[in-house]
């Protein structure tokens, strides 16, 4: 029960870290980003391609692909989203599905739909401690999480770039009239939450198996997450994602897996009744 | 005025060949060419069934491959375990749906949930659906229903693939039809209130509440209609498939292709998307995922270049206004904002 309880906590940092991603992009260009689970899973295949090639562990990688993976999230922005920026919401929810489906099938014509794994050498033995056995490379992972999402904290709050983009997501229009520029935000914004999909994605190499369809159920935990935790809103989607790990976990751990999927739509379809605005959200403004 | 008058008339000729045209092309066409016409047609069904709710209404559903999944589950559970006939079974199908759709109905639009966290309600409703199937051994689980293929037009399977064909073709002429006439209805004009400006309307004294949830229910109601034909073509169901979001999706990109909130829009988008990713397929068949990539690929392209689809370059100025009313009406929000 510990044991589970704590395996909860470790992924669901590592599902936040995705999801912080989508509340980020959603934040700032209201766009909910169908793509998201897509992303992640290319991240977790660029990882893949960089440790084979320059035979490192996925850790040392990370650096590598969270920049190829922002530089992805750039183009797409630039490429695709812009020109339809103002089109109405399920024309975005739309073209972002179509780019999943392009992602997911490009791998699958790629590497092929057949499982992949890394592992990390010295890694593949649990971790003991007063006789509960944890994953260690979900331990690594959480401590990632937590420096990345500091490393994001900072930004978004302590930097010009950083209050450029809260100020965008607030209120884009007075954001554009005292001289944002409101098209770079939107890129800068889109591909630090796609680089967030890619670390999320490097960190899940060496704890799930890889394969084109994985981004699906990630997709389903990152707006679980999201908007419990609040669109928009980073320590939310901390929280939110320790929430949803732990619930995964102990009611999987109590009624069987597949089941513990149910428990967490329920939770889902329970937050966008009660509380759209999600744990910390402020009154919903319903007009 | 009498430009308009013999432009629609025009038109109107145009269809009617056209569908004359479909409506003989079994004479010519093999078992091959009608299956793909079989399938141009279920999905064209679908896609009317989403544009009567979203497109019309504006209610954006992701989610419809739940109703699709309940229409095809109650008449082929009801047929294989207690001997009815799917003819009644699609019935008993459609209500299960029309409960369902109800209920989701009810709930969402009660805690006024709008655009794309609707979309995200409904997509989580099919989702808690196909676990619930996919566990529950009362319900045959993941092993799914194989359907015993016995030949009888009584228990909806006809030897003869070109009954399915006709019987689609019904399918779709009676929905394309019936949106042609709600439009001009009082019910119509509240869909499109609803969609054009909710509060608006709300403020004229229509009941948006009630009119959305029509919307919905209706379009469930169709919705589960085409899951028990699925059904019945195909004999083999499981949750994986019919509860599929890919079923969801299936409803959505030929409307948008061919143009959300037209009459002819989902049918034409139906006859542009098929035949594209069968033809990918089978250029592409020994390197899979291709074809799927060139339809993702025509999604982003159409929503890119043509935002209210193909049916928008016939009715340029038309749409144009309602692009600008769109973006007004966006402003405007995140100005309340």
């Amino acid at each position: 029960m510990i044991q589970s309880l704590l395996e909860g906590i470790l992924m669901g940092g590592v599902y936040a870290l995705a999801a912080l991603g989508v509340s980020l992009i959603f934040g700032v260009m209201k766009i909910t980003n169908f793509a998201h689970g897509a992303l992640t899973m290319i991240g977790m295949y660029v990882t893949y391609e960089i440790c084979n090639r320059l035979g490192v562990v996925p850790y040392v990688a990370l650096p590598l692909t969270t920049v190829v993976m922002f530089f992805i999230g750039y183009i797409i922005q630039q490429g695709l989203i812009n020109p339809i920026i103002t089109a109405p919401s399920h024309n975005q929810l739309l073209l972002t599905l179509g780019i999943s489906i392009i992602l997911e099938n490009m791998a699958l014509a790629i590497w092929t739909p057949n499982y992949k794994s890394i592992t990390v050498p010295g890694f593949d033995k649990a971790l003991n401690v007063a006789g509960i056995s944890i994953n260690k490379p979900k331990v690594v992972a959480f401590i990632f999480v937590v420096v990345v999402t500091s490393i994001i904290y900072v930004i978004l709050t302590r930097t010009d770039l950083g209050r450029a983009i809260r100020a965008t997501s607030m209120e884009s229009e007075g954001a554009s009239l005292v001289g944002i520029r409101i098209k770079n935000i939107n890129s800068i914004a889109f591909a630090i939450g796609v680089a967030c999909a890619g670390i999320a994605g490097t960190l899940l190499t060496p704890i799930l198996y890889i394969s084109p369809s994985i981004g699906n159920t990630l997709l389903l935990k990152c707006f679980v997450i999201s908007v419990l935790g609040g669109l928009g809103n980073i320590w939310g989607a901390l929280l939110a994602g320790l929430i949803i790990g732990v619930v995964e976990s102990t009611s999987g751990f109590m009624l069987g897996g597949t089941w513990s999927e149910m428990v967490i739509y329920a939770i889902f379809i329970l937050t966008l009744f009660m509380k759209p605005t999600g744990l910390f959200g402020r009154r919903v403004s319903r007009g | 005025m009498a430009d308009k008058v013999i432009k629609k008339g025009i038109i109107n000729i145009l269809v009617a060949v056209i569908a004359l045209l479909i409506l003989l092309s079994p004479l010519v066409a093999d078992d091959y060419l009608l299956g793909v016409l079989i399938t141009i047609l279920t999905s064209a069904y679908l896609a009317q069934c989403w544009n009567l709710m979203s497109g019309y209404a504006g209610q954006f559903s992701f989610g419809h491959a739940a109703f699709f999944g309940l229409g095809a589950y109650t008449s082929s559970l009801l047929y294989v375990d207690f001997g009815i006939s799917p003819i009644l079974g699609m019935f008993a199908g459609a209500a299960v749906a029309a409960v369902v759709g109800l209920i989701i109905g009810f709930l969402s639009f009660r805690y006024k949930l709008k655009g794309d966290y609707f979309a995200l309600a409904t997509l989580a409703f099919a989702e808690i659906l196909r676990v619930l199937f996919n566990n529950t051994p009362a319900l045959k689980a993941a092993v799914g229903i194989t359907i015993p293929y016995v030949d009888n037009w009584k228990v909806f399977q006809f030897g003869d693939r070109k009954i399915y064909f006709y019987t689609a073709f019904v399918m779709v002429a009676g929905i394309t039809y019936f949106l042609y006439r709600m439009q001009k209805t009082k019910m119509g004009l509240y869909f499109i209130a609803i969609r054009e400006n909710e509060d608006a309307g709300n403020a004229l004294g229509i009941d948006t509440f009630k009119y959305k949830l029509i919307a919905l229910t209706l379009s469930a109601v169709l919705t589960a209609l085409a899951g028990t034909f699925y059904a019945q073509y195909y004999l083999f169901i499981d949750p994986s498939i019919v509860f599929n979001s890919t079923i969801s999706v299936g409803a959505i990109a030929p409307c948008i292709i061919g143009g959300v909130g037209t009459i002819l829009g989902p049918v034409l988008g139906a006859f542009i998307l098929t035949p594209i990713s069968e033809l990918t397929n089978t250029y592409f068949a020994s390197f899979s995922g291709m074809n799927m990539v060139i339809y993702g690929a025509i999604l982003i392209s159409v929503i890119i270049f043509l935002p209210n689809g193909v049916m928008g370059i016939f009715n340029k100025n038309k749409s144009k206004r309602k692009l600008n009313l769109n973006i007004k009406l966006k402003s405007n929000l995140k100005q309340i904002q």
